[in-house]
């Protein structure tokens, strides 16, 4: 646990040192609350599909999903769309290259997510798991116990932490960020607010736009989430029988030996 | 097998005579699991129960996971992705294995600091030490070729760090970098090899802990006391003993299982809390993570290896009596091997002759005082390598040494120890008529 907080050193030293985030050196991950965090907490399947929206209309234009398989929108455990709105949703939004037709044709629900690299922007699949927040207390990465390991809140606290600030540097624009590590990032702030119509009537502000997606980013990066929940939940309930029924079994074939009675 | 007089196995039927006379595998076996052992061992003597079956964990997790996995620069991290996404059962599967290796190595480091507390190491119990010592060198050479293969940033990087410390060895250095990677840099070569081990090694492991097993099942194990099982006659041994079916298997087992209940909960809820997020990025040997950080149960140890820069003034004089062939780096790489060295060196390091440092009263000190050394070197490995940190690492380092080389040796000479219980039946009820008979025996808290 301890080589948590060493991760990303500028982070860990920003917030140990306090104020550096102040001087804006970047690195602040805020704490946003999301339905997923906790041992019993789930994907909320309407915010998924926000994302999935949010991501679409505005993120695909520079990211990829590589290892993100279309058919897998219709997860129950995930967005949960039906299969027809899938097959509707791929071909609509993307095309990729068929080996065998040697063309571009529209997607399938078997395709991924296509990659995307035209301007260099990094792949988003495991986006969520590759950054973390809450580093500390003096590198101990004790916070991560409390409030998780903080991959979605940190792509949340990206997307929320511009500040408008801008300057050029190397031929380069970078834009001031409190949550990116140093302080300036090279994306162009993404979201304004209402960048897309929620169908669900939700109000689309760069904050609730951010945690969406944010939490659609959990999902494509931990698809399993909820069956690894219920997985551990079953193992430890089950470990805890089991452990009282062995503690049972080894303090009476211990009780002769100890107290030197038969019984 | 064992020293220590007991009933041995006597085939009765006419089928178990037969093949006793050609094959006397059911004697070994029931010798092996009905072996006495002595009755006062402490909660500190789970965890070998535990280290088997992590490793039991680890080679059945890894043989499915292999059967997903690909072994290929371009392939490798989209398999593990494939077995994350598609597999039945596959994240469990690869979490298990992930986070197996962190409890196997806990495992290994509450054993390890247990056997050097009682003085498991000492006279007639080397050889079940240095046995021990080579599974723990098999181990970490396992698990850290294990983490290459999912082959992200991590891999790819720690992979470049370590395997560049046997560039530092001078003359042949570079050439041996080079035979262990397979080429000039860590690439689909290294990949493949580090894979092959990776799945060899285990068995390996496997043999040595059969070794392990019968090295102490020879000398019988020790306990808290130190003092060894009376062995001058069936009865007297009987008194100091209980076989180990039931009593020690029934225990470890409960042991075990509370354990596991940790680990599920770990593995359920939040499996990359051990883990560096940077390794969720695919390998990319043009860009180098900002911090290259080993996995936990390396760092006490890598903080060792940077604690001695060239500011270091026994640095400074290795470099200069050697004319400059000892260099900063070498000398770190000399110091990290050399730390594990002397703990394996330590039963002819140690020149108490009392065994369990439950009866020499400076020891205890100096021996917690290791403890919490291991801690803050972990702590400094983990670090960035700047500031007051390499300062810390350095005096633990010291200490580290100190502890081995120094106070090991002086401490046998000028302790006075406190008297030991004349047998460990007189231990045993001494301990027990002090838990009464309202403690039970599974007071979870290990003794001492």
């Amino acid at each position: 646990m301890f080589r948590k907080l060493a991760l990303s050193a500028a982070a860990a030293l920003a917030l140990t040192t306090g104020g550096a985030y102040a001087a804006g050196e970047g690195g602040h991950t805020e704490d946003f609350s999301f339905s997923f965090e906790g041992p019993f907490g789930t994907y909320d399947q309407a915010q998924l599909q926000r994302g999935l929206q949010v991501y679409t209309e505005v993120c695909s234009a520079c990211h990829g999903l590589k290892f993100v398989p279309l058919r897998t929108l219709s997860a129950e455990n995930g967005p949960g769309m039906p299969e027809d709105q899938v097959r509707a949703y791929a071909a609509q939004n993307y095309e990729v290259f068929d080996q065998e037709e040697d063309d571009y044709r529209a997607a399938l629900p078997t395709d991924h997510f296509p990659a995307n690299d035209t301007v260099g922007a990094p792949d988003l699949s495991l986006m969520a798991k590759a950054r973390a927040g809450f580093h500390g207390p003096y590198g101990l990465g004790l916070n991560q116990l409390f409030n998780g390991i903080g991959g979605p809140e940190h792509i949340a606290s990206i997307l929320t932490g511009y500040t408008g600030e801008q300057r050029t540097q190397a031929g380069t624009t970078l834009y001031e960020n409190h949550a990116f590590d140093g302080g300036w990032i090279s994306m162009a702030p993404p979201l304004y607010g209402d960048d897309v119509t929620y169908a669900d009537g939700t109000e689309a502000t760069i904050e609730q736009e951010s945690k969406d997606v944010a939490a659609f980013l959990m999902w494509t990066a931990e698809p399993k989430m909820m069956a690894r929940k219920q997985a551990g939940f079953a193992g430890v309930l089950f470990l805890t029988v089991l452990s009282v029924l062995l503690y049972l079994t080894n303090k009476r074939i211990w009780k002769p030996i100890k107290y030197g009675k038969k019984d | 097998m064992s020293g220590i007089p007991h009933d041995h196995y006597e085939p009765s039927t006419g089928g178990e005579k037969w093949l006793h006379k050609r094959l006397p595998i059911v004697g070994l076996l029931y010798d092996t699991i009905m072996i006495p052992t002595p009755k006062n061992l402490n909660w500190m003597w789970i965890w070998g129960i535990v280290l088997t079956f992590c490793l039991a964990l680890q080679i059945v997790t890894g043989i499915v996971l292999v059967m997903h996995y690909t072994p290929h620069v371009d392939m490798a991290f989209a398999s593990v992705e494939h077995i994350m996404r598609n597999v039945n059962g596959g994240h469990m599967l690869r979490y298990l294995h992930a986070n197996g290796a962190s409890l196997f190595f806990v495992a290994v480091y509450a054993h390890i600091f247990r056997g050097l507390y009682y003085g498991s190491y000492k006279a007639p119990r080397e050889v079940t030490w240095i046995i021990g010592m080579l599974i723990y060198l098999a181990m970490m050479a396992t698990a850290f070729m294990g983490y290459v293969l999912p082959w992200g940033q991590m891999s790819f990087w720690g992979a470049t760090v370590i395997t560049g410390l046997f560039g530092a060895i001078p003359f042949i250095g570079e050439s041996i970098q080079t035979w262990l990677l397979g080429g000039p840099a860590v690439d689909n070569a290294t990949l493949n090899r580090f894979f092959s081990l990776h799945y060899l090694l285990p068995f390996v492991i496997a043999g040595l802990v059969i070794v392990h097993i019968w090295a102490f099942h020879t000398t019988g194990n020790n306990n808290p006391t130190g003092v060894e099982v009376r062995r001058t006659s069936k009865a007297d041994a009987a008194k100091d003993t209980v076989p180990f079916w039931p009593y020690y298997v029934i225990k470890d087992l409960f042991a075990l299982a509370v354990i596991m209940i940790i680990f599920f909960a770990i593995v359920g809820f939040m499996p990359n809390y051990l883990g560096h997020p940077d390794n969720y990025i695919e390998a990319n040997p043009l860009s180098t993570p900002a911090h290259i950080v080993p996995e936990w149960y390396f760092l006490p140890f890598y903080a060792i290896l940077r604690a001695f820069d060239s500011e270091v003034w026994v640095v400074q004089i290795a470099s200069f009596v050697t004319g400059g062939i000892v260099d900063a780096k070498f000398f770190g790489v000399l110091a990290m091997f050399g730390a594990i060295a002397v703990l394996a060196l330590t039963p002819w390091l140690d020149t108490s002759s009392v065994r369990s440092g439950r009866y020499r009263p400076s020891f205890k000190w100096w021996f917690w005082l290791l403890v919490v050394d291991f801690f803050v070197l972990m702590w400094g490995g983990a670090m960035p390598a700047e500031g007051i940190y390499p300062y810390i690492s350095l005096m633990g380092a010291a200490y580290w040494f100190a502890y081995f080389l120094i106070i090991l040796p002086l401490l046998g000479v000028i302790e006075k120890p406190l008297p030991q219980p004349a047998t460990i039946d007189d231990d045993f009820k001494a301990h027990a008529a002090k838990t009464g008979g309202t403690k039970t025996v599974a007071d979870p808290t290990p003794a001492e």
